[in-house]
Formats: C-alpha cells, structure tokens, sequence
C-alpha cells in the first residue's frame, strides 16, 4: 500500500553471529524436539509391546549408543562420512530439483539405477586399469541415474504427468529391474543366490581411515559443481527462474520445458552418482534386494538444509551420522533403526509448523523453516504445466 | 451535514470510528459512516484508500481494532460472513464472488441452499424460485448456465440476483462498473434506482467522479484511511471530489500533445488465437500500428484480447495468419527473438509475466537481457553489471525500494509497476504493447505511467494499449478498435470517438443486440 | 469352431493379438473377483483423494495412512483377541475382535489425516511437503514398531473372509462374472462399490457436496455467502482419512491377516493417479482404479498360468518382474494420456487464508 517497511529485510549491518543464528535457529530447535520425541516413543513402544517392562534410561541408552557409533572413535567417525556421502549427492539431486520447482521424490529409483549403471560397467571392467574402469563406471551409473529423471522430466514437460505420481511408480518398477536384472545377465555364475560378481579394479581408492573411499571427495566436488551452477551460471539462473515463476521465465525468454527435463535429468544424474559412489565404494557388488533408504533420506536433507548446497552438506552430515550410528544403537539398545526415520519425519514437521515454533519460543526475525517453490503444488495435476 | 430530508430517519447503517491497522499501516483511521434506509451512498476514494477493507469490516471479514456498527440503532457485532447475511448485509464484490463451474442456479443457492428432506437440495423448487426473482427485476435467466460461459454484466446481475436472494436489506456494490460498458452501467444504475425505490440501502463504491455524481444521494470521500469529506451531488463537481480525493488539485488526463505516425511497424493479418481450452478466441484480426502512434483496443474483458497480446509478444501460438514487425515476419517466433527484435510487454498481471516476486529487484530488472553482455560472459554471471544497471533503472524511473537487493515482493504495487516499465522502457523499441497498465494503481502512479507512455510514442514507438477501463483508452489513444467475440468490429480515431458509441460497439459488436446474444458465451 | 479359432492363432505375427484375445476370454471369468480386490485399496485410496482434492487440499500422504491403518489394524487384532476370542459374531467371519480392531484401524487414519490438516490448513505448510512427511513418519513408525513385534511373532485376530455367490449363479455367462466379481468377496472389497455410488449421489446432489465443491473451486466465494471454509476442508480430510484407512485395513485384515512393511507398494500414489485420470469424481476413479487392478490380475495370471502357443512361448521368455512392475507401467502411461485433459478443483492445493490481506 505504502513504501515497503525495511524491516522485513535484513540489513547488510547485521552482526554475523545474528545471521547466522537466524538461519540455524529453526533447525537447532527441531532437532532438539525431535531427539524428544524420539525418546518419547521409546518409551511408549515399551508400554504397547506384550510382556514389556518400563526402563525409563532406556531412550538415553539409545542416544549413547547412537553417538557413540556415529562419533565414538575415528572408524566411527569415517563410517559416519561414507553414510554422509550418498545423502550428500541425494540431497543435491531433490534440491536442485526443487529450485526448479519440482519435486523429485524418485531419488530413490535413479540411485537404485545408477548403482545398477555402475555395477554392470565396474563387471564388465573388473579387469581393466583402475582409472578407466572407476571412470566408466562412474560415468555409467550418473547415465543410468539420469535416464532415470529424464523421463519423468520428459512426461511432465509433454503431457503435465506430476513428477510425484510418475516418480514413486519409477521407484517400484526400479526395483523390479534390478530384481531382474541382478537375477538374469548380471548374475554371477557358479553361485546358489543371485548375486553379481565383484566390480573389481572399478572399486574406488581408499583415502581415509580403513574404508573411506574417494566418494567422499568426490561429493565435496559435486557441492561445489552444483553451488556454481545454481548461483553464478545463467542455467542456474533459468533453473531457479522456472522454479519461482514458470510464466516469467517464459516471457523472459527461458524454455520451462526444456529446462524441467534438464532439471530433472541432471537430478538423476547426481542421485544415480550417489548410488554408483556407493556399490563402487563400499558394496561392490550388488544383489536382487539391494535397496537402501538413501532416496528418501535425501528428501529429508535438501529440505532440511533448505536446498542450498551448504546447508544440504550440513544435514547430510546429520542424517549420515544418525544412520553410521543406528546400527549400534540397535545392537547395544534393541532399538529399531527405524527410529531414525521416526526422527528424520520429526524433525521436518516442526521445521514445517515453524509458526508455532516461533511463537512458542518468541523466535525472531529468523528465517523461515523450510524453502520449496509454490509450483510443486500448483503443477499438481498438469494444469498448470509449464510451456 | 444537513440534509434535505424533512423528517430524519435514524440511519439503517451506521458505522462510527472504525479503525484498522495491518503492520506498518493504518487501513482504516476512525471512520465515520451512516447510510440511510432507500438511499444510495457512494464511498469515494483512491485505490489503496481504504474503501475495500470497511467494507470486509462490514462484512465481517475483518475485524476493526475499534469502532462501532450500528444497524437501525442497534449496535452490532458482526462475526463473520454468515452473521452479516443473516442480518441483512450483503455484498457484490470487485472481483466477482462466483464459481466459474457453477451454474447459475448452483452459485445463487450456495450457503443459502433449498432443500428436500435434510440432506439433499431441491433443485426443481431452487430453479423456480431463482427464475422468479430474476423476473422480478427484469432479467430474463436460465438458471442452468455454467456461470463461466457468461459476459461480464451478465456475471455482474448474477451477483447482484445473490444479494436479493438473500433478501439485502443493506447492499455494498465494490467497484461494480470497473469491467462495464457504458450501457451495462446505466443498466446496472437503473437496478440500483428500483432497489433503493423499494427501500433497500445502497453502498456504492467507486473511484470514477462522473459516476457517483450521477447516482449517488450522498457522497462520503475517503483517502489514506481516513474520511475528508462528505457532499451532495448537487453541491459538488468533478474537480472538487478530484481534490478531496488525491489530496492535492490534480490534472486527472494527461495531456496527450499531438502525435506524428509515421510507418506502419505492426502489422497484424487474418490472425487467428486459441484459448486455453483450445477454442478460438481471436477470429482473424487485420490491424496496423504506426510507429509514433498509440493505437487503443477497447472491449469487454473476455473478448480475445488477452490472448491477442500474448499472440504478439509470442507467449502464445498463433493458430492462423501473421504477425510483421517492421516488414519482418515474427508469427512463430519465441519470445526471446521478439524481444530482441525490439518489441516490449508491460503485462496485464505483473505477478503472472511480468515479475518473479520472490527474486531481487535487481534480478527483475535484468529478466529479459541476463544472458547478453555485460550481464553475463558466456554463460557466466556478473553481478556487478546486473547491480549497476539495476541501481541506474531505480534511479531514472523513480521506483521506491530500499535497494536492488530486496524481494520485489516487498514493494508496493505502483512500484512493483514502475520496475516492470523500468525493464521494458529502457531501451529502444519498435512496439511497446500495454496490456490493462494501470489496474489497481493509485492516482499518482497512473499518471506516471501514462507519461511515459506518451514519451515513448513521441519517440517514436508503436504502442499497443488494452485496456478494460474505456475511460484510460480514450484518453490516450489516437486510435481505438473495439474487439467484441474475437474480432475487431470497427475502428476510430481516438479524439473524434464517442464514449457511447464506442460502448454499444464493446457491448454488442455492433449487431442488432438480441437477448440470446447478451446471455451467450463471452467467448 | 475350434479349426476356424486354429486358423486364426496360426497366422503370423497377427495370430498372437487372436490368443491374446483367446487366452483373456479364458481367464476373465477366473480373475474377474481378484480384479476388484486389486482394485480395493487403490480405489479408497482415489476417493480419498477426491474427498481431499474436491475440497482444496491435496494429500499425498495417503500412502502413509493406509501403512498405518494396516499396522494398526492388523495389531490391535493381536492385542484383542486374548481379550475377546477369536468367536465369530456374523457373517464374513467377523469376530468381536475383529470389527474393534477395525474402528480402531479407521480412528488411526482419522488421527493421522488430522495431522496433515493441521498442517496444510491451518499452518499453511506446503501440502505436497506435508504430505510427505506423514509418509515418512508412517512408514518410519511402523517399521520400527513392526521390528519390535516380529520378534514375539504374535498371532492376529485372523482375517474377513470371502461370501461364495453359488455357482449357478456365477456360470452364468458374462453377468455371472460380473456377479461373481463383486460378490465373491470379503465385506470391505464388497462395500467400495457402495462407498462409491453414495460418495458420487452426495458429491453432486447434497449441500455437503455443493459446499464442498464451492470450496475447492473458490473458496473465498464460499467464505462470502457465509461457508466456513476451514471446517469444510478439515471434515473432507477426517473423513477422506477413514476411506484411506480402510484400504489399509483391507491389506492387513482382508486381503492377509498379517503385516509386512511397506505393503501399501505405492497403492495411495496409484490411488491419486486413479483419481486424476477419473477427474476427481468417485466413479471416474473407481473405473480407473479396475483399469490399473486389471493389469495387477492379469500380470499375475500370467505369470502363474502363461496362456500356451506362441503367445506364452513370448509371454514366458519375458522375467517375472516384468509383471510385477507391470501396474507401475500401465498407471505412467494411462496417467501421460490423461493428465493434461483433466481439470483439477480451481484451488486445489492452495491453502485458505480467512481474513482479507488489504
């Protein structure tokens, strides 16, 4: 109505620590709330489960053991970045996604084909010399990946298909082409279960500790790739363009189209890097079942590190810890590593009713709690597909 | 404040120091309002004034931070909608309050339903009792019509039928004639009459002078919130409710000067435009635009001109015919090659084309050339040519912001306008083409824009004007077509024209007007 | 009969669409019932979604409720049979048991769908993102509580079992299977077709659905003639909640008396498609989730009875998993057809602000 106040915009004077308050604020204050939560429902599952008996330490127990596993010593430590890693590069992919205003909820499928990519390429170069074999097989599983996010790219930019819907289905069907394929060409002969031979000279170096592979450098370059893309090219600027105001782009000369299957394919790319990082770096082969949670835990990241590079790394890095930790806890505690998804759901529902937690705890002039585009939901049914 | 009335009535609605404050503004300052039963009493003031939040306050759909409402005496406290229906309250508000799937019948029944047994609606009874209300106040309707297919003014007496519907005793009318031709407004005005004959009271709410002098028994002007004065038609005229108004003696028409066409740089033949839904909606347009020309489209909001301007600036396919910029051909050229080609777009809805509200103002300012020299190096930002030219273009144009860093959002919807033009002006172009330039903006910033509209044409621009508002089109134009169902049904030279004729010609096309072409599809 | 039927699958390339033909005509009577019992979940789950949807709020975590439904269900059975036996009390094998921890199943939907209102209508989250984070904390919870369990392996309560229409009835040609189809069933995959019929008369014809409909096309018209808005679209999505959770239940209490996790398999996103393609009406979606169940029969059928000839020479050269991502495949392709050409409420997704902004 009037001349916009100032105050909604923060001052360039601002002291840094007050900055850097106002971005951790929210995020601090979830994850607190959701380690009680969490303990909560350790202690409430004790009461539902027949012949249970209350240890009411017992939520402490679990939370030792699960820093201990995460953080404990440095093989801990180094476990906790090679679960870091993949959350790193998934975390990238649905982020990327969301500044152009989709949601890549198929992270999943196109890290269960990347590392089918790079199983079948790291086979069939067991043998060759190191550097071509880890390159080719790299290579292959980042193709696999985005082929993967090419085509639910590709439905929505022709016929409006939301990406949510055509995702998920891609990660089911993704199952059953590893399922079959693990099974049929790629299975190893000579062995009573299906499983695939090992991908031998393909495998990654290790640089830290006893396990560390050079994944975890090569998600370190991947932050840097994808934050120069996003902030210094002008196909990041287009991408975040799209993602903010598809019709704007539009006029302004951006292809929302093009740019959608772009997105999505480079998505994939980065998810189907983070499976490829994972059987060529610490499985190293692969079997019918071969699933992890990476794809959805991925989804947790970007948006708790509200789809900036930086902050992805950071809740990479929490997540991955939670899951390096888990394990442990579910030894020395009987605790379910399910719990860690209980806490990953927790910890983005109160970033997601950041009003109330502001008000409960007088928050101010800190910043919202999570980052998305409106145009996830609008493009919900096609209709408003971008041109 | 005397009035002419002999024995006072007590007033059917009185409102008394309403005042609302939002965050960093005060909406509404301790106003002072009462109208009286039978009377029609226009509430005059600017856009961003305050008019619109009373009357949600009314309504119930805001709650004032202090004051009264009294209704025949009895103070009041509305709580929401529901309670001022109840109550006798109703409203037409500016954007029409209908659902476009709906039809007729289905949108005057919503909230007030006819019904057979305690779950399902009596649509028999429903349809029978709308089509006798409508009768009653001459609109002959099939309550079966999807409410989407209809033109403005009929849409308009659906609204006003759902007043009546639920027996208004007091009715509010927001900016009723903002989308009508001339003819639909005295249409509109000779409802109202019989309304307040039969003892109804009429909020009347505008910002056009002319019009409430005409109908309203009383005036009451408000501006930035707060009341600056109340008159009798009769005592009053167009300049001095100008000045209460704005607040300061205002040339309300930009002078214009004389205009030198020279050649023709656009040139429109047979184009034909299809809709979203894929029906066509501009049936084989012929136009030219001279260069140094300011060539008006008028017409009824609906009738192709939408999707005409899209067809040009290249946002949308033509489906026929071709479009010559300069001798060149650019039909099926992307918006990219357009714009480049020297032509510019100061869109209808800003939010929608023109701004991307949650980017930098900088950003916005360089939407359409951030991958030319010197705002990138191949495909490399660079930031600091963005942030000059940005810091320029606030400058030269004027646009209040704190800096080139903040949200466009953050800022007001005439500055929000103001960066849109800064984009488009600053350069030089073939055809400037203003779609609906000035909706929402207050006076200061109408006149701002109409400015460099003229600037631009004595430059030698071609500029393009669509506009619902008839009044803007004839002030600026040298000449007007009208477009009526996707065609341009005549043309006219823009300083010779008639207001009415020009108004028959939106409403009609020019046709003998029957009641099936008044009721049709609006395209 | 059968020389011309011989001659016709014998001619090259052409012979196998005329086995195809064969060997569907041969099977549809056999698995028109599991046709509608693939089709239960997905098509609660789609009138769900139109419950939601019709009224402005997209749910994308329907998924999660039916996981949790199913666990709920299937658990609450474990915890009540020692309380109240395990004696049958009506038809379809229903035992005291059996019907509580049902309701109880229904409630648990309702308390999730509560959570997901609260957040996309009245905290304004994103509601795809909101969505998603039921999915994540349903699957999250029952996983971990079903790892606590599965190391009791208790008993259920057992499931709802199967009405047998008579065979004289069900032999009848093309009606008897149709019969037989919805008829030889359990009572949730029985009552979806009345669910359907009732939520598509009420959806048209009643205030509820006017109210409703008005409220996801525009809800701000709806608010001015006195609707409110916010409990309009808090009560579709309780109760959408309760259709959602009877397909969850039906997985764990009709269609098997145990819990496995994450065996909704993507169901409530298949549900949403079957939605879209059906245009947000209940019986659209109910006909587009046959479609898709269809595939899920037929795959089956397929892959434990290959038709012979040429046609089950190709058919069984393919791998299993073919068949198992086969209703993945159909729902991608169907969805790309559709999509485009239908319409969503107006303000589907957006949420509601009461009070006017200016």
């Amino acid at each position: 109505m009037t001349a916009p106040s100032s105050s909604g915009s923060p001052g360039r004077a601002t002291p840094l620590l007050a900055q850097i308050w106002a971005v951790i604020a929210l995020p601090l204050i979830s994850i607190l709330l959701a380690l009680l939560v969490g303990a909560f429902v350790i202690l409430a599952s004790q009461l539902v489960l027949p012949g249970g008996n209350l240890d009411l330490l017992l939520p402490l127990t679990a939370y030792a053991a699960l820093f201990q596993g995460a953080f404990g010593n440095f093989d801990a430590l180094v476990d906790t970045l090679i679960s870091t890693t993949p959350l790193v590069l998934g975390g990238l992919s649905v982020g990327l996604a969301f500044k152009a205003g989709l949601f890549n909820i198929g992270a999943q499928g196109q890290f269960l084909l990347g590392a089918l990519g790079a199983v079948a390429a790291g086979v069939a170069l067991a043998g060759a010399p190191p550097l071509v074999a880890i390159t080719v097989a790299l290579a292959a599983g980042i193709l696999a990946g985005a082929f993967w996010g090419f085509i639910p790219g590709l439905l929505k930019a022709v016929s409006g298909a939301h990406e949510v819907v055509v995702t998920i289905m891609l990660n089911y069907i993704a199952i059953a082409v590893i399922a079959a394929v693990v099974g049929g060409p790629l299975r190893q002969q000579g062995r009573p279960e299906a499983i695939t031979p090992d991908v031998g000279n393909a495998a990654l170096p290790v640089i830290i500790g006893n396990d560390g592979h050079a994944g975890i450098a090569l998600a370190i370059v991947a932050v840097a790739v994808v934050a120069f893309l996003l902030f210094r090219t002008t196909l990041g600027f287009e991408i975040r363009i799209v993602g903010a105001n598809p019709d704007a782009a539009r006029y302004a000369g951006m292809r929302p189209r093009a740019l959608t299957i772009l997105t999505m394919s480079i998505a994939g790319a980065l998810a189907g890097l983070a499976g490829a990082v994972v059987v060529l770096g610490v499985t190293h082969l692969m079997t019918p079942s071969f699933g992890t949670t990476v794809g959805f835990d991925s989804i947790a990241v970007a948006l708790l590190g509200r789809t900036n590079p930086v902050g992805i790394v950071a809740a990479a890095f929490l997540f991955g810890a939670l899951r390096a930790g888990a394990s442990l806890m579910q030894i020395k505690a009987g605790i379910p590593v399910e719990l860690i998804d209980v806490l990953q759901a927790t910890i983005l529902l109160f970033l997601v009713a950041n009003p109330v937690l502001r008000r409960a705890f007088r928050l101010r002039g800190v910043k919202a709690g999570l980052e998305t585009t409106e145009t996830i939901t609008k493009t919900y049914a096609g209709e408003v597909a971008p041109r | 404040m005397t009035t002419p009335d002999a024995p006072v009535r007590a007033p059917a609605l009185e409102m008394r120091g309403i005042t609302k404050r939002y965050p960093g503004v005060t909406a509404n300052d301790h106003i002072d309002l009462d109208v009286r039963p039978g009377e029609i009493h226009a509430l005059l003031g600017e856009n961003g004034a305050g008019k619109t939040t009373l009357m949600n306050i009314l309504y119930g759909l805001a709650r004032p931070d202090e004051g009264a409402i009294l209704l025949d005496g009895q103070e009041v406290n509305i709580s929401g909608p529901s309670d001022a229906i109840a109550r006798g309250i109703n409203m037409v508000h500016q954007h029409f309050m209908l659902v476009p799937v709906f039809s007729i019948a289905e949108n005057i029944l919503l909230g007030e339903e006819t019904m057979a047994g305690p779950i399902f609606l009596d649509r028999r009874e429903a349809r029978r009792g709308i089509v006798e209300l409508g009768r009653r106040f001459g609109f002959e309707i099939d309550p079966d019509l999807r409410v989407g297919s209809l033109s403005v003014g009929w849409q308009q007496r659906v609204e006003i039928l759902k007043a009546l519907y639920r027996d208004a005793k007091i009715l509010v009318l927001d900016e009723p004639t903002a989308v009508l031709t001339p003819q639909e407004t005295e249409e509109i005005f000779a409802v109202l009459r019989r309304l307040a004959a039969e003892g109804h009271s009429i909020v009347f709410i505008s910002h056009k002078l002319y019009e409430v002098l005409e109908i309203a028994d009383r005036i009451t002007v408000i501006r930035r919130g707060k009341v600056v004065g109340q008159r009798l038609p009769a005592e009053t005229d167009e300049d001095d409710l100008a000045e209460l108004m704005v607040g300061r003696g205002v040339q309300l028409t930009v002078d214009r000067g004389e205009s030198h066409p020279a050649d023709v740089a656009v040139r429109l033949e047979g184009l034909e435009v299809k809709d979203d839904r894929g029906s066509i909606a501009v049936r084989g347009v012929d136009l030219e635009v001279r260069s140094g020309e300011i060539l008006g489209i008028a017409g009824v909001a609906g009738n192709g001109q939408d999707e005409l301007v899209e067809a040009i600036v290249g946002l949308r396919h033509a489906a026929g015919g071709r479009i010559g910029l300069q001798g060149a051909d650019i039909t099926h050229a992307s918006p990219r090659r357009i714009n480049e080609a020297g032509v510019a777009y100061v869109p209808a809805d800003r939010h929608r084309f023109g701004l991307v509200l949650s980017f930098p103002v900088a950003d916005n300012l360089v939407l359409t050339d951030y991958y030319r020299r010197p705002y990138a190096r191949g495909f490399i930002r660079n930031d600091e040519a963005i942030e000059a030219t940005a810091e320029e273009r606030i400058r030269e144009y004027d646009v209040r912001t704190p800096s080139a860093d903040v949200r466009a959002g953050t800022l007001s919807g005439g500055n929000q306008q103001k960066l849109v033009v800064a984009r488009e002006l600053s350069r030089d172009l073939k055809l400037l083409v203003l779609d609906q330039p000035t909706r929402g903006l207050d006076v200061g910033s109408i006149e701002f824009i109409h400015r460099q509209a003229i600037a631009k044409r004595d430059a030698g621009t071609a500029i393009l004007l669509v506009s619902a508002e008839l009044d803007e089109i004839l002030e600026l134009s040298d000449r007007i077509a009208v477009m009526y169902r996707g065609r341009i049904v005549a043309v006219r030279d823009g300083r010779t024209a008639d207001k009415n004729e020009i108004g028959l010609l939106m409403a009609t096309g020019g046709e003998a007007r029957s009641p099936a072409a008044a009721i049709g599809p609006a395209v | 009969m059968d020389g011309l039927i011989n001659a016709l699958y014998s001619i090259p390339v052409a012979g196998v669409l005329f086995q195809l033909a064969g060997y569907l005509v041969n099977v549809v009577p056999d698995i028109s019932p599991l046709i509608l019992q693939a089709a239960t979940p997905i098509a609660l789950a789609a009138l769900c979604g139109v419950m939601c949807e019709r009224a402005g709020v997209v749910n994308i975590g329907i998924e999660g409720i039916m996981i949790t439904a199913a666990f709920v269900g299937w658990y609450s059975g474990v915890l009540l049979v020692p309380v109240l036996g395990t004696t049958a009390i009506g038809p379809f094998g229903m035992s005291l048991a059996l019907v509580v921890a049902l309701g109880v199943a229904l409630a648990s939907g309702v308390v999730i769908s509560a959570l997901h209102a609260w957040l996309s209508i009245s905290v304004r989250a994103d509601q795809i993102i909101s969505g998603t984070i039921i999915n994540i904390a349903a699957f999250g919870l029952t996983g971990y509580l079903n790892n606590l369990i599965a190391k009791t392996s208790p008993n259920g309560a057992g499931a709802f079992t199967q009405f047998r229409p008579p065979r004289e009835v069900t032999d009848i040609p093309v009606i008897g299977w149709i019969l037989n189809m919805f008829l030889n069933q359990g009572p949730i995959a029985m009552s979806v077709i009345v669910l359907v019929v009732i939520f598509q008369i009420l959806l048209f014809r009643s205030r509820w659905g006017l109210r409703s409909r008005a409220v996801g096309e525009h809800p701000r018209a709806a608010e001015t003639v006195g609707i409110d808005v916010i409990r309009v679209r808090y009560r579709n999505v309780l109760i959408g909640g309760v259709f959602a959770a009877l397909g969850g239940a039906y997985l764990s209490m009709e269609a098997t008396n145990s819990f496995q996790q994450g065996m909704t398999t993507g169901r409530g996103f298949i549900g949403l498609a079957a939605m879209i393609v059906g245009r947000w009406s209940p019986v659209g979606a109910f006909g587009a989730a046959l479609l898709f169940s269809s595939s899920t029969a037929l795959g089956n059928s397929i892959k434990f009875s290959p038709p012979s000839g040429d046609l089950g020479t190709i058919l069984t050269s393919l791998p299993d998993q073919v068949y198992d991502a086969l209703p993945y495949l159909v729902t991608i392709v169907i969805l790309a057809g559709v999509v485009g050409r239908s319409i969503p409420p107006a303000a589907d997704g957006q949420a509601y602000e009461r009070e006017a902004a200016t």
